[in-house]
């Protein structure tokens, strides 16, 4: 009788007794490494066929859980299992515009719509990787504004950056019916149910509004019964955008709450004038139990990090992609 | 029983980390060793010191331990810091209700790995 077989990349091994980070390391695959005890997450793998025993999955969050993510030093798998880098060979899905809308002067919002399924959880991003000659060699990643059940299609908050390819082609060039490639949607920073209870703080500058207000959204969606404090912060008035929907979602929502910010120009109530993080430890400085979610310009999301880790928030608790959208070149 | 099982394994090093990573933070006297690279991988070797502390499966050699805070040595890591983060690791665990005897031998394995970490 044959041992558990385990592909990777087309290639197949037989795993033998050891771990599937040892079976890898054997056969020449670079894997990262470090703590080899399940603590550290150097050898995080994502599996693509078939299942991972319970053990590989013990200590991962739910977000992480939910990609199918799971620890290469603690796999000893007892059945096929197909595994993948956690973002290797990544699919591409083909899209056609169907809108482009100004929220404000400097952000816009592209409407995609996929030609087959797309699955994606709110708050993840996609890589617009081509489809149309101003897109082809620049790749940018961009965070879904979009909910999937809530909109039917992908809608991505674009930013104009000066001189930028990209944003270039959707401020000034892009019209419905244009096709283009998107890969699929990834990224840890998004709302797991099952935790209803839960009071959910978003902090947010620039265009990493668009992914927040999607998993405040989401969260509704699906009946959040804790409090979804969203605040968006811009250094000048006319960055903030989206402010009238997120009103309106206020009034159909008694539990949730929008807060528009400004950090560097005079600002008068409603709007709070200094920056998100600010704001939010103002109106909730006791930050235990809450879930925060952290999207934008990465050194408020860095130091925003540690804000709020030190006011309570649990470390687990607290979500920042490492990729950030436009954000920082906006105003 | 092995002091790890006994003092309550991988959930007792959830519970202690946050609490223990907190005070190293707020501590003016040792912050700024704490805070060169981000705060996720941070968090992740705290859980794997206290691991080691709680005497957990942590691979770490002395090696290791002295490659991993040579650059700190070089920025003035000495006893005085040592001897704060002894102090938090046993005000993480009094906080969380550990016996005093295991507080003890938690802190014995700590204190085990003082010379390595200092470069000594």
């Amino acid at each position: 009788m044959r041992g558990p077989r385990l592909t990777f990349e087309g290639r197949q091994f037989e795993r033998g007794e050891l771990s599937l980070l040892d079976c890898l390391l054997g056969q020449g695959v670079a894997v990262p490494s470090a703590c080899r005890a399940g603590v550290c997450q150097s050898c995080l793998m994502r599996v693509v066929g078939g299942e991972v025993p319970e053990r590989a999955r013990q200590g991962l969050s739910a977000t992480q859980l939910a990609r199918r993510l799971f620890l290469a030093c603690q796999c000893y798998p007892t059945d096929d299992v197909e595994v993948a880098r956690p973002d290797s060979a990544l699919e591409s899905h083909a899209a056609d515009v169907v809108a482009v809308r100004a929220l404000s002067d400097d952000i816009r919002e592209l409407r995609l719509r996929p030609r087959g399924p797309y699955a994606y959880h709110a708050g993840q991003f996609l890589q617009l990787r081509g489809g149309t000659p101003a897109l082809q060699d620049a790749p940018r990643n961009y965070s879904l504004a979009s909910v999937p059940g809530l909109d039917a299609d992908l809608l991505l908050h674009v930013a104009r950056v000066p001189g930028g390819r990209v944003s270039g082609w959707v401020f000034d060039a892009a019209r419905p019916g244009d096709a283009v490639v998107v890969s699929e949607s990834r990224g840890n920073c998004f709302h797991v149910p099952g935790s209803p209870a839960r009071d959910l703080l978003l902090i947010g500058t620039g265009s990493g509004l668009a992914p927040l207000q999607a998993i405040a959204r989401d969260a509704l969606r699906q009946g959040h019964a804790g409090r979804v404090a969203l605040f968006h912060g811009s250094r000048l008035a006319r960055g903030l955008y989206l402010g009238d929907e997120l009103a309106a979602l206020g009034a159909a929502h008694g539990n949730f709450h929008f807060q528009p910010c400004v950090s560097d120009e005079p600002a008068t109530a409603p709007i709070f004038a200094g920056t998100p993080l600010d704001a939010a430890l103002q109106a909730h400085p006791d930050l235990g139990g809450w879930t925060v979610y952290l999207c934008g310009n990465p050194a408020m999301v860095e130091s925003a990090r540690l804000a709020v880790f030190l006011a309570g928030a649990g470390s687990a608790a607290i979500h920042a992609d490492p990729f950030l959208p436009t954000a920082s070149t906006t105003t | 029983m092995a002091l790890y099982e006994e003092i309550g394994g991988a959930a007792a090093v959830d519970a202690a980390v946050d609490i223990f990573y907190r005070k190293v933070l707020k501590d003016a006297r040792i912050n700024r060793f704490f805070t060169d690279v981000d705060m996720a991988r941070q968090a992740a070797k705290q859980k794997a010191f206290l691991t080691l502390a709680f005497g957990g499966p942590a691979h770490y050699s002395g090696l290791d331990m002295r490659k991993g805070h040579a650059k700190l040595v070089s920025q003035g890591l000495d006893d005085s810091h040592f001897d704060a983060v002894m102090e938090h690791l046993g005000a993480t665990l009094k906080e969380l209700k550990v016996p005093d005897h295991l507080i003890a031998q938690a802190a014995a394995i700590a204190e085990s790995t003082r010379n390595d970490v200092l470069g000594k």
